[in-house]
């Protein structure tokens, strides 16, 4: 997709030449797209806070549009993604972030999940381990093993 | 008078109910045959008198009687026919209601389907699922009566809720109750299993496709509110991981692990333990849903208008359902046998590792949605948890439960050949690497992510081709049901899994302003705004506008995006046009207007294969009801019967 | 086998954790600013386009800055309350028109009186950002060394003015 813009306003340009129409290419509304990208990447990580549930990129709210008009303002300004965090933190608390910061009472949101999921495993292996110990795998003669598959694929059915 | 016979409806339902609940469970216990007997009778006459009070209510709002508080608040005279009724389920009232009919429906439908299974058995799934049906009843008639009368009448209705009004309104609820509510028949089968005393590979068997169909159910539903979101909230989002949705997704994720967890308790015997507390697990967070979305502990987009008196109500609810089932199991599981024997490398294997690994999905969801709750009760402040937290820690955990799809059903039962496991995997394994390296090339650029999720898409796929073929030639072109039905899924998801990478990684998103003639370009694709116009609807007033479509200067569709003015409540809604196709969305949403020049700003969305993400939903969901009508389901008692002798020796 | 009533006591714990959820309102959410100074501004009034005000000019003094505007609903809610504590001139309000057109704001002033020691005009918004301002009206309690002691979001209500705001003026001001 990277070679398609160039192609895409020669495509543009032909058509407009062929049709004879005289219309612009429309105007983005921000004035340089790594802006508008930084933009848009700094403020879904942003709760909108006068909404319900919606990230200051996605919400059309008054003050949605006025924290992405400053953001904007502070890309302009040469700010880094974590001043304009902290920007927006100072102001609304760490309610206003997405992502929660790393901190002692988010320790147990952030390792929960892998926590879960080591001991998770963990007993997992421990059960596997205990049941095999209470009833030994079944080694099965050639003919017990036709015969199980067998009654398997009738089971199958 | 049709609401105050809706009302009594209700009232002789609550009765009805509470026959349903009490006597079988009695005569179950006593082996009185006539009280064991009444469970199908109550079962069928609850439902109907449901039936009939539901019908009552939608007449309501088709008359527009807005002496009835509920129709007031949620109604209106210029609303058309179609969202009058499904208002009825727009509210929070009128939702309840059709929760309890749905269930009261899944009662009757166990009613009639289970001629096979032994009477005492169906008297205690019925009565289990009778006493659900009391407290949701009562929870209704005490706190939130839909037919509660207005005096004096309103001379209008304040309308639905704009948002609503949409045919997402019509499908979406229905479909995802039926899933809700249609996991009350697990968690009743387990119940009942667990006061029997008998947790044995029939009741697997018996309890398989209702779970299995309403898994299938909650899958549509989620699906279709994801679709309704993603051109509804007009900025092309597919999922937000807000607590509503999550509060769906927790129960779809543990109903998954409890539909595996059945397949070995059904065929081997083993894990009863296991699966019933799955069972449980899938049905209280179901519950736990409702809490979450009908009590205002959380903010979330679609929260219903929230009273804590209500949420009190949900909340004993709660305690005494879930608290007296866990309490059950805690006294009856100690007693229940081990069941079959395995190998390390086997069948069961694969699939405890695909439940603890959904297990530990549905624990982090449920840890990032209630955690800001959990905080601010122990009085640390106020946290969001949203996308961001959500993606980075659900990612490691899913990604090894979807390779682990290409494996599992490769795995034979009791012992399984690893050997003989990686050579029948060896091809996909090589098509995936390749995929992984071409495909985000194809798109544009390669990604660590997306060449992750193209590896797993084509991994699943071609393992999942690779054994139907397999399984067509030893099986002489034939094989059961069930087995297409778990393929169809498997390979839904990776339809799915495509979807998402694809559209994750190469959307393409612009927000431009645009006056009439204006061009702008999105993904090779031109749109052309020609006019904004003003036109009238039913009960907004509409600017729409009317956008060219075209390709290489070939014209391919004109696309109407809206900005409503809804008249009832001035709420501003964003009406999104899509041009969907196979591999891409075209998607364009007005935003506001600039100046009086007639300039407007404008957002244009190019989304590839974003259609894949909800048509493996519904692949997955298409799987899931093959497998409910494999044969197998339909055999007659004694035949099932006899299998937990053979599997458990 | 005391693991079988694992489940049991997880479950036990999370409904306590719900329980005391449905106390909470989610939608509360506390200042940062509090015990931080009062991030300073200089804007236009109201009244006096030509006149300005800073929030240095109230040092020394325990003030209230209320945020309002003429399009908000909930300020007409609060207003009557604002306008009958400004009788008893015990602390100063201060006035903080947020994104508000200054005739529409005059006018609504007019019409349901003036409570306000003086409004100074934050047209876009930008000072209500730097307080956090995320729904009108909200009002903040300023010290005399011009650090915030309290916020209130919502409408001031007789109630919330008297058990919450008065008492810590009170403190304050001795």
């Amino acid at each position: 997709m990277r070679r398609w813009p160039v192609l895409l306003m020669l495509f543009a340009l032909v058509a407009l030449v062929a049709g004879g129409v005289f219309a612009g290419e429309a105007a983005p509304l921000a004035t340089n797209e790594a802006v508008e990208k930084r933009l848009m990447a700094i403020s879904e990580e942003l709760r909108c806070l006068v909404c319900q549930n919606e990230s200051i990129a996605g919400s059309q709210a008054d003050l949605a549009n006025d924290l992405r008009r400053e953001i904007r303002k502070m890309i302009g300004e040469g700010k880094t993604d974590r001043e304009i965090l902290d920007f927006m933190v100072a102001r609304y608390g760490d309610f206003v972030r997405y992502r929660p910061p790393v901190k002692p009472s988010t320790w147990a949101l952030w390792g929960g999940p892998f926590i879960l999921l080591a001991g998770g495993l963990g007993a997992l292996v421990f059960f596997l381990r205990r049941r095999n110990r209470m009833a030994p795998p079944p080694i099965l003669s050639e003919e017990q093993r036709r015969h199980a598959a067998a009654l398997l694929d009738q089971s199958d059915t | 008078m049709t609401p105050e016979l809706g009302h009594f409806a209700l009232i002789l339902a609550f009765v009805a109910t509470l026959m349903q609940g009490v006597l079988p469970l009695i005569g179950a216990q006593r082996s009185q045959a006539q009280w064991i007997a009444l469970a199908r009778p109550a079962a069928q006459t609850h439902f109907l008198l449901l039936a009939f009070s539901f019908a009552c209510l939608a007449q309501s709002f088709l008359a527009n009687d807005f002496s009835v508080a509920y129709v007031a608040q949620n109604s209106n005279t210029q609303l058309p026919a179609i969202y009058r009724f499904a208002a009825v389920w727009g509210g929070h009232e009128g939702s309840l209601l059709l929760w309890v009919l749905m269930l009261s429906g899944w009662g009757a439908a166990v009613s009639v389907t289970s001629r096979q299974l032994p009477e005492v058995m169906v008297a205690r799934v019925l009565a289990v699922l009778g006493l659900v049906s009391v407290g949701m009843l009562a929870f209704i008639l005490f706190t939130s009566n839909p037919f509660a009368r207005l005096l004096p009448a309103a001379a209008e209705g304040s309308d639905l809720n704009p948002l609503l009004q949409d045919p997402g309104l019509v499908f979406h609820p229905p479909m995802l109750y039926m899933g809700y509510v249609g996991f009350a028949v697990a968690f009743a089968f387990a119940i009942a299993a667990l006061i029997s005393g008998r947790l044995d590979a029939a009741w697997a068997r018996w309890s398989r496709p209702w779970t299995t169909a309403a898994w299938c159910f909650l899958t549509i539903g989620i699906a279709m509110g994801s679709w309704w979101a993603y051109y509804e909230l007009g900025w092309g989002g597919w999922w937000f991981w807000d607590p509503v949705e999550n509060a769906s997704f927790m129960p779809w994720l543990a109903g998954t692990a409890l539909i595996h967890s059945l397949a070995i308790t059904e065929k081997r015997g083993a894990f009863k333990n296991w699966t019933v507390l799955l069972a449980i697990a899938a049905f209280s967070l179901s519950l736990l849903g409702t809490f979450l979305v009908r009590s205002g502990v959380l903010t979330s987009v679609h929260a219903f208008a929230s009273d804590p008196s209500r949420g009190v109500f949900i909340l004993l609810l709660l305690g005494v359902v879930i608290g007296s089932s866990l309490a059950l199991f805690a006294w009856r599981a100690p007693k229940v046998s081990a069941g079959g024997a395995f190998a390390l490398v086997s069948r069961e294997t694969m699939l405890l590792i695909n439940n603890v690994l959904l297990v530990v999905a549905t624990g982090s969801v449920l840890l990032g949605t209630l955690y800001p709750l959990l905080i601010d009760a122990l009085g640390l402040g106020k946290l969001s948890v949203g996308p961001p937290y959500f993606n980075t820690v659900f990612v490691p955990v899913v990604v090894p439960l979807l390779m682990l799809i290409a494996v599992g059903p490769l795995a034979r039962w009791k012992q399984a050949d690893l050997r003989d496991m990686a050579r029948r995997l060896r091809l996909s394994f090589v098509l995936a690497l390749l995929a992984g390296i071409i495909l985000p090339q194809l798109m544009g650029t390669w990604t660590p992510m997306t060449a992750l999720g193209c590896l797993l898409a084509v991994w699943i796929a071609s393992s999942t081709v690779f054994q139907i073929v397999e399984r067509l030639k030893i099986g002489g072109g034939s094989a059961p049901t069930s087995f297409w039905g778990m393929h169809l899924a498997h390979f839904g998801i990776a339809v799915f899994v495509l979807g998402v990478t694809l559209v994750g990684g190469y959307q393409e998103e612009k927000d431009v302003r645009m006056q009439t003639g204006d061009v702008v370009s999105v993904g090779g694709y031109q749109l052309r705004l020609l006019s904004i116009s003003a036109a009238p609807g039913p009960n907004y007033r509409a600017s729409v506008g009317e956008f060219e479509l075209s390709k290489n200067g070939r014209v391919l569709k004109t696309l109407h995006p809206e900005k409503r003015q809804y008249f009832s409540s001035q709420m501003p809604m964003t009406e999104a046009a899509i041009d969907a196709g196979f591999t891409r969305d075209i998607y364009v949403s007005l935003g506001e207007p600039l100046d009086q020049q007639g300039a407007w700003s404008v957002r244009v969305y190019f989304k590839p294969f974003v259609d894949w993400i909800w048509g493996g939903c519904l692949l997955m969901a298409a799987g899931g009801f093959l497998a409910v009508f494999d044969r197998r389901y339909r055999l007659r008692v004694k035949a099932a019967a006899s299998l937990p002798a053979s599997a458990t020796a | 086998m005391k693991r079988f009533l694992l489940p049991l006591a997880a479950f036990a714990v999370l409904i306590g954790f719900l329980a005391i959820g449905l106390t909470r309102d989610p939608r509360d959410v506390p200042s940062p600013l509090i015990g931080k100074p009062a991030p300073a501004f200089t804007l236009p009034q109201l009244h006096d386009a030509a006149k300005s005000f800073s929030v240095a000019d109230m040092k020394g003094r325990v003030w209230l800055l209320n945020v309002w505007a003429s399009w908000c609903v909930a300020c007409r809610e609060e207003h009557p309350v604002l306008v009958e504590f400004a009788k008893t001139g015990q602390v100063p309000i201060i006035g903080l028109d947020y994104k508000d057109k200054v005739a529409d704001a005059r006018q609504w002033l007019d019409k349901l009186g003036n409570p306000y020691t003086l409004t100074a005009v934050d047209a876009d918004g930008r000072v209500g950002i730097d307080y956090g301002v995320y729904g009108v009206p909200e009002t903040y309690v300023i010290d005399k060394q011009g650090i915030i002691r309290m916020k209130h979001t919502g409408p001031i209500t007789p109630e919330s003015l008297n058990k919450k705001i008065l008492p810590l003026v009170a403190e304050l001001s001795r």
